[in-house]
C-alpha cells in the first residue's frame, strides 16, 4: 500500500499519468471508462513515438541512399568505373571506411549510445587501474609535499553529463544569487511604510529598467566573451580550470533575467489589499517580507525560475562549446569536428539526452514550486 | 470628550489639473461605546472615509482625533474589517488570526497566543475550519474569519467597511446579529459603513447618510431610539422604525434626483438615421 502510494506520488510529480495507469491495468482494477483514458494516455503517446521512429527511420534511409549514390556518381566521373564498383560493393558491404556521411537511423543512434556507455566503463575501470597504480606514488609525493597525480585521460560521455549539470546549476545558483538579492531589496522597500512604497519603488524601477532592458537580449555568444575578458585577467596565474569559472558565469547571466524581471514584476504587484491588512496589523518590516510580500509574489518568482532553468540548459550547449569547458556542448562540438563514422548517431544521442534531462529539470522545478507555493492551481 | 472626531476633514487625490477632491468638510463625532452607521452610494467614499480614521490614508486638511489625540498611521486600537475580507490565502484560518494576536499580546505572552486565536475562532463559530486554508472556505466563514481577526486585536474600536456587502440576505442576517451579539458583549465604539439603509438601522444607534462624492460631506443624522436587542421580525411592524426608514430613504432618493440635476452638460446626437436595410438590397 505505502509503495503503490509513492509511486503514485512519484509519477503524478513527473506528470506521468502513465505509470498509474499502467499500474492499474496489472492491477485488474480499471473500470471501462478508465480504457479510453488508457488509450489515450499510453496507446497514444506509444504510437506518436513508433510513428516518429518510423518517419525517422525511412527520412534516414532516403537521405542515405541519396548521398550513396551521389558518392558513387563522383567516384564513377573522377576515377572511373572500376573505382566506382568498388565503392559500391564497400558501401553495401557495410565497412566503415566508405559509409557516406549523413543522418543516422535510431537503431544507429542506439547503438552509439550503447557502444558510449561501453566507452564508459572503459574509461572507468582505466581510472580505477590508474588510481591504483599511482595510489603509493600518491602518498609519497603528498608525503613529500608534492601535488597528487591526476588521472587526465579524456572524460566519458557520462562523466561530461555530470559535468554540463554542475555548470547548468552553478548557473542557476549565481543567477538565483542575483535575483534574491535583488527581489529582496526590491522587497525591502516595499515593506517599508507607504511614502517609500509610492516614492521610491518606481524610483528604483527608473534607476535599473534600462539596465535590464539592454542587457537582456544580449546573445549567450557575448556574454561569454565579456566574461572572458573578466575572469582570465582576475584568474591570472591560477593553475585552476578557468573553463567551469568562466561557462557558468555566462550561463547565469544569460539566464537570470526572467527570474530577475518576474520576481521584480511579483514583489511590486503585491495585492494592495494585502499590504493594507499588514499595516493594519502593524507587521515589522521582516515580517511583511516574510509572510506577506514573498508569498503573494511566489507565484510569479517560479514561473522565473522555471524559464532561467530552461534557459540556462539551453545556452549551456553553447557556452561550453566556446569556452572549450568538457561537457556536452564540446561533447557535440567534438563529435562535429570528428566526423568518424559513428559520429553523427552521437551527436544525436546528445541532442536526445539534452532533450530528456531538459525535461526533467522543469519537472523538479514544479516539484518544488508546488511544494513551497500556495497557489497551487497557478502551477502548470 | 469625544471617542472619535472628524474635523473639517478634506481629501482630494491627484495633483493640478487632474485633482478630484473626493471628500469635504466631514465633521464627526463619536462617544465611547456607540455604534455608528454610515450609509452611502457606492463610489460616494465611504472606503476613503474609513481609511482616513483606520490611519491607512492622511487627510488633505482637517484632523482625525482618536481619544483625544491626533491618528498618524494605524493602530491596534481601531480594528479594521475590510470589504473585501483580505485573508492571506496563503495561511490558514488560525495562521491569519494569529497573525493580530501576536500584534495585541506581546512577545512574553507567547504560550496564550494559541489559546487566544482559538478562543477568537470559536466566538466567531469556525473551531471546526482552524485548519483551512481560506479557499477551502464560503464567503460567509471568510468574513468571519476576518471579524475574528478584527477582534484579536482587541481594538478599542472597531471600524467596518461593508463588512456585509458580498454575502447573500441569509447569512447577511446572521452575521449581523453574531456582530451585535459580540458587540453587545463588552460595547466597544463601533463604526458600521453600509450600502443598506435596514441594516444601518438594525445594528446601529446612530445613521449619518454619506452625501455623494464628489466633494462628499455627511448628511444629517437620524437617531435610532429602537431598544436592543431588536428583533428583526418585530421591527417590521414597528411604527418608529418605517418612519426613520423611509426619512433616510427619501433622504437619499432626493441626494440622487439633485445629483442628477446637476449634470447640466447635455450631449448632442449626431444627426445620424440608419440606412434603409430594406431597400439597399434591392
Amino acid at each position: 500500500m505505502k509503495a503503490s502510494l509513492t509511486l503514485n506520488k512519484v509519477s503524478n510529480f513527473l506528470g506521468l499519468g502513465l505509470f498509474r495507469t499502467l499500474k492499474d491495468l496489472f492491477a485488474n482494477k480499471l473500470e471501462k471508462e478508465d480504457f479510453k483514458n488508457f488509450l489515450r494516455k499510453t496507446i497514444v503517446p506509444l504510437a506518436s513515438i513508433l510513428l516518429f521512429l518510423g518517419l525517422w527511420n525511412i527520412g534516414a534511409k532516403a537521405l542515405y541512399n541519396t548521398e550513396a549514390d551521389f558518392k558513387i556518381e563522383k567516384a564513377l566521373q573522377n576515377q572511373g568505373q572500376a573505382a566506382a564498383d568498388a565503392l559500391q560493393v564497400c558501401i553495401a558491404s557495410g565497412e566503415s571506411s566508405c559509409q557516406p556521411n549523413t543522418l543516422p537511423s535510431p537503431s544507429q543512434v542506439w547503438g552509439s549510445f550503447q557502444s558510449l556507455l561501453r566507452d564508459h566503463n572503459i574509461i572507468n575501470a582505466d581510472k580505477a587501474a590508474f588510481a591504483e597504480k599511482t595510489a603509493a606514488l600518491n602518498k609519497t609525493r603528498i608525503a613529500e609535499g608534492k601535488n597528487a597525480i591526476v588521472y587526465t585521460g579524456r572524460p566519458s560521455f557520462v562523466d561530461q553529463i555530470f559535468r554540463s549539470l554542475k555548470t547548468v546549476f552553478a548557473g542557476f545558483l549565481l543567477a538565483l544569487f542575483i535575483t534574491v538579492f535583488a527581489g529582496f531589496l526590491l522587497a525591502l522597500f516595499i515593506a517599508v511604510p507607504l511614502g517609500i512604497f509610492i516614492g521610491l519603488s518606481p524610483t528604483l524601477k527608473s534607476a535599473f529598467n534600462w539596465f535590464i532592458q539592454i542587457f537582456k537580449p544580449v546573445s549567450p555568444v557575448v556574454w561569454y566573451l565579456l566574461v572572458f575578458m573578466i575572469v582570465k585577467t582576475v584568474l591570472i596565474g591560477s593553475a585552476d580550470d578557468s573553463s567551469f569559472t568562466i561557462s557558468f558565469i555566462s550561463v547565469g547571466l544569460c539566464s537570470m533575467w526572467a527570474t530577475l524581471v518576474n520576481t521584480a514584476m511579483g514583489v511590486s504587484t503585491v495585492d494592495k489589499d494585502y499590504i493594507n491588512v499588514a499595516k493594519v496589523l502593524k507587521l515589522g518590516a521582516f515580517q511583511k517580507i516574510f509572510k506577506v510580500v514573498l508569498p503573494s509574489s511566489l507565484p510569479l518568482i517560479f514561473t522565473g525560475l522555471k524559464i532561467t532553468l530552461s534557459v540556462a540548459w539551453m545556452v549551456l550547449i553553447a557556452i561550453e562549446l566556446l569556452a572549450q569547458s568538457p561537457g556536452l556542448g564540446l561533447f557535440v562540438w567534438e563529435e562535429f569536428q570528428n566526423g568518424a563514422n559513428d559520429s553523427n548517431a552521437k551527436i544525436i544521442v546528445a541532442m536526445f539526452v539534452i532533450g530528456i534531462i531538459g525535461f526533467l529539470l522543469d519537472r523538479l522545478m514544479l516539484m518544488i514550486q508546488n511544494w513551497v507555493s500556495f497557489d497551487k492551481t497557478d502551477a502548470i | 470628550m469625544a471617542y472619535l472626531e472628524l474635523n473639517n476633514i478634506c481629501k482630494t487625490y491627484g495633483q493640478g489639473d487632474n485633482e478630484s477632491q473626493v471628500l469635504s468638510n466631514i465633521n464627526l463625532t463619536i462617544e465611547e461605546g456607540e455604534f455608528v452607521a454610515i450609509v452611502g452610494f457606492t463610489g460616494s467614499g465611504k472606503t476613503t472615509l474609513v481609511n482616513l480614521i483606520n490611519g491607512l490614508l492622511e487627510p488633505t486638511s482637517g484632523e482625525v482625533l482618536f481619544k483625544g489625540n491626533p491618528v498618524s498611521g494605524t493602530s491596534h486600537e481601531r480594528g479594521v474589517i475590510f470589504q473585501n475580507y483580505s485573508l492571506l490565502p496563503w495561511l490558514t484560518v488560525e495562521q491569519n488570526v494569529l497573525m493580530a494576536v501576536k500584534e495585541a499580546f506581546p512577545k512574553r505572552e507567547k504560550a496564550i497566543w494559541k489559546r487566544k486565536a482559538a478562543y477568537y475562532i470559536e466566538m466567531v463559530n469556525l473551531t471546526p475550519a482552524t485548519n483551512k486554508l481560506p479557499k477551502e472556505l464560503s464567503g460567509g466563514m471568510r468574513q468571519r474569519v476576518a471579524v475574528a481577526r478584527a477582534l484579536a486585536m482587541k481594538p478599542d474600536m472597531i471600524i467596518m467597511d461593508e463588512p456585509l456587502g458580498a454575502l447573500d440576505a441569509l447569512t447577511r442576517g446572521n452575521l449581523q446579529d453574531q456582530i451585535l451579539n459580540i458587540w453587545g458583549k463588552d460595547k466597544r465604539t463601533a463604526l458600521l459603513i453600509t450600502n443598506d439603509v435596514d441594516e444601518g438601522i438594525y445594528m446601529a444607534d446612530r445613521i449619518i447618510p454619506l452625501r455623494p462624492g464628489p466633494n462628499a460631506t455627511l448628511g444629517p443624522e437620524f437617531k435610532i431610539d429602537l431598544e436592543r436587542p431588536r428583533d428583526k421580525t418585530e421591527l417590521n411592524d414597528n411604527a418608529s422604525f418605517k418612519k426613520t426608514r423611509n426619512a433616510i430613504i427619501e433622504y437619499l432618493m432626493d441626494i440622487g434626483d439633485e445629483r442628477k440635476s446637476e449634470a447640466k452638460e447635455q450631449f448632442i446626437l449626431p444627426d445620424l438615421a440608419p440606412k434603409d436595410f430594406v431597400n439597399q438590397f434591392r
